[in-house]
């Protein structure tokens, strides 16, 4: 077995045995069972409600694990001081960091799994159809989490475990507005202006690629370039962001 | 093994960018198949010199070389083994589960790591424990684990920081066989330790470190030899009162306890000139003892010599 393939097994293992993973997952579930209930209550078309707030819900959570988890993971263990071992055992910087990295999406995607399935067995005792783009939706939600524990693990490369948490998600809640950045830099007068925003707007991950909620919502098409380019988009972002936390990490003193 | 040239390290610390010279110019050479104890008080620099050693800092400045190879090969981390200070596992891993991890990382697996971890486990006393997980482990079992895995790979030089700490005097004397041990095996053992009294019984050779500098380095006997006046202790018993107010002022320092008095002489040519007045006053030789001077006085020295620089 590789070096990196036993790291990435030993953080999912690590994170199996955590007890905030199942209060996340729990949580997550008991809202998406819940949309039935609040479903009722409306007027309107009831699986509109129950898929809008069953996919949200996806995908707070998913980016509460991604966050939460995913610093823990690399932070917590220079501050307990666990990685002392593993640095001093025949294993380069960049298999640990990528070995956790991993690790982390294999749990992201047992948690997905997991909401998906009971997002549709919610669908199925509606007797609602089980539309293909609601896979896709949540396909780019799980690219979303990708990006977002790439740049939770390149926080806890340089920064204490709070930091990075508070990093992230703030980069997550930039990360869905910075269309307006771009929108901001037309608007202004000046030239420099425009360049630092435009700048701004290419260097921050846009998330709303990762969003086709109310496509989906209001049945609109939505087509497979689209799919593909977000997609793409996702995993450029991500080499950048792991080579940069690649640099830092090899850099760096373990104190 | 070890090669250390001109080793240094400099940290930065605070918002005021303040400069901590941790190491300075350690030079160092640990030759294969002894025992290395590398001592000194907290906060001396053990354990920076040994993160440097291990990969986990980068030097300041300065070059050293394990097993023949540059620091940073990852190749030698095949053959070395390293316990750090007090330290920390995973600890919702039980006993086994650890020690396969680590035995993957070195590239083993199947029944070749499962008979290695069970020779371990049996080599530090938790054969009966291995399917508890760590976090219900004592500190004394930890130590043991880590040790276990600082060993999985059977490696050629084993570097360990402060294995003795916080243990008690049982698990110091488990922990020192240990390393007498891997000695035999022909293994080279460095280890750090404040613990001196430990050092003097096992080290081949000890280097002491105070303030980041190497002070002293050399076979233990050789060090203690250096060290010079030796003192001599005699307790004598039912001495009269002239000859004991004669020994008295012969010795630098006498305890009388009811029948017996102890003289303790500075030179061994006084405890000669000692013996007549001890016969003639009627008193009963009832033991002789050469103190031979400790580590701990050659430590003592130097911590305050560097506290007087």
């Amino acid at each position: 077995m590789s070096k990196i393939a036993v790291i990435a097994l030993n953080a999912y293992k690590e994170t199996i045995r955590d007890k905030l993973l199942y209060n996340l997952v729990i949580f997550a579930l008991l809202l998406i069972g819940s949309s039935v209930i609040l479903s009722t209550l409306t007027v309107g078309e009831r699986s509109k409600i129950i898929v809008d707030l069953s996919l949200a819900s996806i995908n707070l959570f998913g980016v509460l694990i991604a966050i939460f988890v995913g610093i823990g993971l690399v932070s917590k263990e220079i501050e307990k001081k666990t990685i002392f071992t593993i640095i001093a055992k025949p294993v380069h910087r960049w298999q640990y960091l990528l070995g956790k990295y991993l690790g982390l999406l294999l749990i992201l995607a047992v948690n997905l799994t997991l909401m998906t399935v009971c997002f549709y067995l919610v669908q199925l005792a509606g007797e609602w159809a089980l539309r293909p783009e609601l896979m896709m939706a949540i396909w780019l939600i799980y690219v979303e989490l990708m990006v977002i524990t790439a740049l939770a693990l390149l926080f806890s490369t340089f920064t204490t475990s709070t930091l990075a948490a508070i990093f992230t998600l703030s980069l997550y809640v930039i990360g869905h507005l910075s269309v307006s950045i771009k929108e901001f830099a037309k608007r202004i007068g000046t030239e420099t202006a425009a360049i630092v925003a435009n700048a701004l707007y290419y260097s921050l991950p846009n998330l709303d690629h990762f969003n086709i909620k109310a496509e989906v919502l209001y049945q609109a098409p939505v087509s497979f370039a689209r799919l593909a380019w977000a997609t793409f988009y996702g995993l450029a972002y991500i080499a950048v962001i792991l080579l940069l936390a690649g640099i830092i990490f090899q850099r760096r003193d373990f104190k | 093994m070890i090669v250390c040239k001109q080793l240094t390290k400099q940290f930065v610390t605070g918002l005021r960018q303040r400069k901590v010279l941790a190491l300075q110019g350690l030079d160092l050479e640990v030759t294969a198949g002894e025992i290395f104890g590398f001592l000194g008080p907290n906060g001396a620099g053990k354990t920076t010199a040994i993160k440097i050693l291990m990969g986990l800092i980068y030097p300041t400045s300065g070059e050293a070389r394990l097993l023949g190879k540059p620091l940073g090969d990852v190749g030698v981390k095949q053959r070395i083994g390293f316990l750090p200070e007090s330290p920390y596992f995973y600890d919702y891993l039980t006993a086994a589960e650890f020690l396969t991890f680590y035995g993957q990382l070195f590239g083993r697996s199947g029944r070749e790591l499962r008979s290695r971890i069970d020779e371990l486990l049996e080599l530090v006393g938790l054969a009966d424990r291995r399917r508890l997980r760590l976090r219900n482990f004592s500190k004394g079992m930890l130590q043991r684990i880590g040790l276990a895995q600082a060993l999985i790979n059977d490696p050629s030089l084993v570097v360990l920081d402060e294995p003795m700490s916080g243990l008690d005097p049982v698990g110091r004397k488990e922990i020192r066989d240990l390393i007498l041990h891997l000695k035999e095996q022909g293994k080279t053992v460095f280890f750090s330790s404040h613990i001196l009294s430990d050092a003097e019984m096992i080290c081949d050779r000890v280097g002491i470190l105070v303030g980041g500098r190497l002070r002293e380095i050399g076979r233990v006997e050789e060090l203690l030899g250096r060290l010079g006046a030796k003192t001599v202790e005699v307790v004598v018993a039912g001495l009269n009162g002239e000859a004991a107010a004669r020994l008295r002022n012969m010795a630098v320092k006498a305890v009388v306890s009811g029948p017996s008095t102890m003289l303790v002489f500075d030179r061994e040519e006084r405890v000669d000139e000692a013996l007549p007045v001890i016969m003639a006053g009627g008193g009963k030789l009832v033991s002789l003892v050469r103190q031979k001077g400790s580590l701990e006085d050659l430590f003592m020295r130097e911590v305050a010599q560097e506290r007087r620089e």
